[in-house]
């Protein structure tokens, strides 16, 4: 029961890394990126590759996957998605899904279609004994540092003068412009740490998932937008207990009623948009 | 007008240019394979065993200059289709082989039956496959083949309570059917079926589950390349070391992957028709030349359903002394012998299905690399589901 738990709370963790990025973003700039999954797909390949073919140790391709799909996002970002920013939810999503159909192909031809698979270490694989509950040694490292993302980023929101900046252009763009706040680079930065915490997922979840291939961005696609639409539009704190809610439901699902375990993420997602079409965790007045 | 004259001096060219008919001294094999997607280990497989079989045995039969045409079908089945059309229509293509999964391979049936050209299935291993056009040939292995005698093993060996796992599709449902039949026939029970969605299979609760009912041993199903991701799960829910088995089909242990699964995989009982470490001459030189041809890659059982079928068509050809057409190929491949790589088989002439020897086969380390060693051969197998209809 309570390995059942654990497990779903770390796939959950897992989720939130993958998808706080496309929540905020979503939030922040109104922009709905469904390349998302790409620049995750961009950091589990920098933790297999650097792995497989340069034998460098796990832990040291982290950084790597954080900082190469962050480095790019902003490249990407400043010559093409803010040409986008004021135009109609149609247009960027026929763009962003473009760039997803362009990095497939361009994946599977650098790199090949086989699942590129992540060998964690010795330490991390196996099982430990928590007070009588087992639970695998990666899954708890999973949760210990996603857990800790996502607290640093609620400090980081909450305590510092970009996350207030930060916190007034979500509420309202125009008005910070008019202040002073450079709406602009904070667009910039949030996307790039967005897109880095995205490849940090696609890292993670490359032991989990089997391995990363040239499909990845659509394989997580729909999951990523089921998060946004459960946690709501605008904040970590929603984003976080969407994805534990959906990751633990989801595990238990499976478990206890194997047959229709696999729907039961998509059920919770026609409630919410029954009962509160704006999320569980936004704020009332979102449009 | 200077456009016009353009435009007619181009369709004169194109209209000179289009070929008459074939040539007749050409006959061209249409492959159809997933080369890209999930399935593309499958495509690349395929292909090599193709290519190594003609490399071996040239190019011409009985007069007849053999072409290879491969196409990408991305595992899709209306691209299939379309393919096996244009392959018809465009490149006269007088066989068609491949098919990497079974809704691939029943895409086609129609147009292999209204074109009368045989359909070659060299991977796709639905036992109902054959039924759907009276042009299938199979030469690669049915589910209920490989399932049914490991039902028979478990229940000789001291295996009492088996919880099946299969991924929730045709050969998922044809294995868990013809395990659970045959060995609850012998005696045996099945605790639990559990069956998990084909795509994006996340096998953690699913195999909480299976440890927590706590059964002498697990069957398995998944399709060619999820075996790494089930092997590495039922490792980190611990289920090696708390005493139940692992058993199954050969897909889970597959050959091209074993190398990527690594020690866990050690101890797995599977029944199949082929391993890379078949012991026999024949099968020795296969993967020699199929390793030195391919950069050191090992032959896995779709290298050796193509390897075969490109075995077959030879045969039919020399047999009709050339005569490509759909019905004197097909009259020529029914009743077929030859020995494969796999050992003896034979094309059964009343449901055009291959039997063969299945193995049963453990993972041992064997010169600093994961195999699968075989320790018993049940001989001359038939498709059970198709014999159980009779």
């Amino acid at each position: 029961m309570l390995t059942i738990l654990l497990d779903g709370v770390a796939y959950g963790m897992l989720l939130f890394v993958l998808s706080s990025g496309l929540s905020v973003t979503l939030g922040l700039m109104n922009f709905i990126n469904l390349a998302h999954g790409a620049f995750a797909m961009i950091g589990g390949y920098a933790t297999a590759l650097l792995m497989n073919r340069a034998g460098v140790p796990f832990l040291a391709t982290l950084p790597a996957a954080f900082v190469i799909p962050a480095i790019l996002g902003v490249v990407l970002e400043r010559t093409l998605y803010r040409r986008l920013y004021g135009a109609s939810p149609l247009d960027q999503v026929l763009f962003s899904i473009g760039l997803v159909l362009m990095a497939m192909p361009i994946a599977a031809y650098l790199i090949g279609d086989e699942p590129q698979q992540v060998h964690l270490p010795t330490w991390l694989s196996g099982r430990i004994e928590l007070g009588g509950v087992g639970i695998g040694v990666y899954r708890l490292f999973i949760i210990v540092v996603c857990g800790a993302i996502a607290a640093a980023l609620q400090m980081f929101l909450i305590k510092t003068r970009f996350g207030a900046q930060l916190r007034a252009s979500v509420d309202d763009a125009r008005v910070a412009q008019g202040l002073g706040i450079n709406v602009d680079r904070i667009f910039a930065i949030v996307f790039a740490v967005g897109s880095g915490l995205a490849g940090l997922g696609g890292a993670l979840s490359a032991d989990v998932v089997g391995g990363i291939d040239p499909s990845f961005p659509v394989k997580f696609l729909v999951t990523f937008l089921i998060v946004v639409t459960i946690g709501g539009a605008n904040g970590i704190i929603g984003a976080l207990i969407g994805s534990l809610l959906l990751g633990v439901l989801d595990v238990a699902g499976k478990y206890y009623a194997p047959s229709i375990g696999a729907f039961i993420i998509y059920g919770v997602m026609v409630v919410t948009l029954i009962v509160r079409p704006q999320g569980l965790f936004a704020r009332g007045d979102t449009p | 007008m200077l456009r016009f004259s353009v435009f007619c001096a181009a369709l004169t060219a194109v209209l000179l240019a289009e070929p008459a008919h074939a040539d007749d001294n050409i006959a061209t094999v249409g492959m159809i394979l997933p080369m890209t997607g999930q399935q593309a280990s499958t495509g690349k497989q395929e292909r090599a065993g193709a290519e190594l079989y003609m490399q071996q045995h040239g190019d011409t039969v009985a007069g007849k200059k053999i072409v290879l045409e491969v196409k990408d079908d991305t595992g899709a089945a209306d691209v299939t289709k379309r393919l096996a059309e244009e392959l018809i229509g465009n490149d006269h293509a007088k066989v068609l082989m491949g098919f990497g999964l079974t809704p691939l391979a029943l895409a086609t049936a129609p147009v292999a039956t209204e074109a009368k050209v045989p359909e070659i299935v060299s991977a796709a291993a639905t036992a109902m496959i054959t039924e759907k056009s009276p042009y299938i040939v199979r030469t690669s292995f049915t589910l209920p083949q490989a399932s049914a005698p490991m039902a028979e093993w478990a229940a000789k060996n001291g295996i009492k309570k088996v919880v099946t796992v299969v991924a929730d599709y045709g050969p998922g449902i044809d294995a868990e059917k013809w395990f659970s039949e045959t060995f609850e026939k012998n005696g045996g029970s099945v605790a639990e079926k559990i069956r998990v969605p084909l795509k994006n299979p996340d096998f953690a609760p699913f195999l909480q589950r299976v440890k927590d009912d706590a059964p002498d041993a697990v069957f398995v199903f998944v399709p060619s390349g999820q075996g790494a991701i089930f092997m590495k799960e039922f490792v980190e829910r611990g289920l090696d070391k708390s005493g139940i088995k692992l058993i199954g089909t050969g897909d889970v242990t597959d050959d091209d992957l074993l190398a990527d699964i690594g020690d866990p995989a050690l101890g797995a009982v599977t029944t199949h028709h082929y391993s890379a470490a078949h012991d026999s001459p024949e099968n020795k030189a296969f993967v020699a030349a199929f390793e030195k041809a391919n950069n050191g890659m090992r032959p896995n059982f779709m290298a050796v359903g193509a390897y075969d079928g490109m075995a077959v068509i030879y045969q039919a050809l020399e047999k009709t002394k050339g005569d490509a057409s759909g019905d004197a190929l097909l009259a020529a491949m029914k009743g077929m012998r030859w020995m494969s790589p796999r050992g003896p088989v034979s094309i059964d002439p009343e449901t055009r299905d291959i039997v063969q020897n299945i193995y049963v086969r453990k993972v041992e380390k064997k010169d600093g690399a994961l195999y699968n060693v075989e320790f018993a051969t049940i001989p001359d197998v038939k498709d059970p589901y198709k014999a159980a209809k009779r």
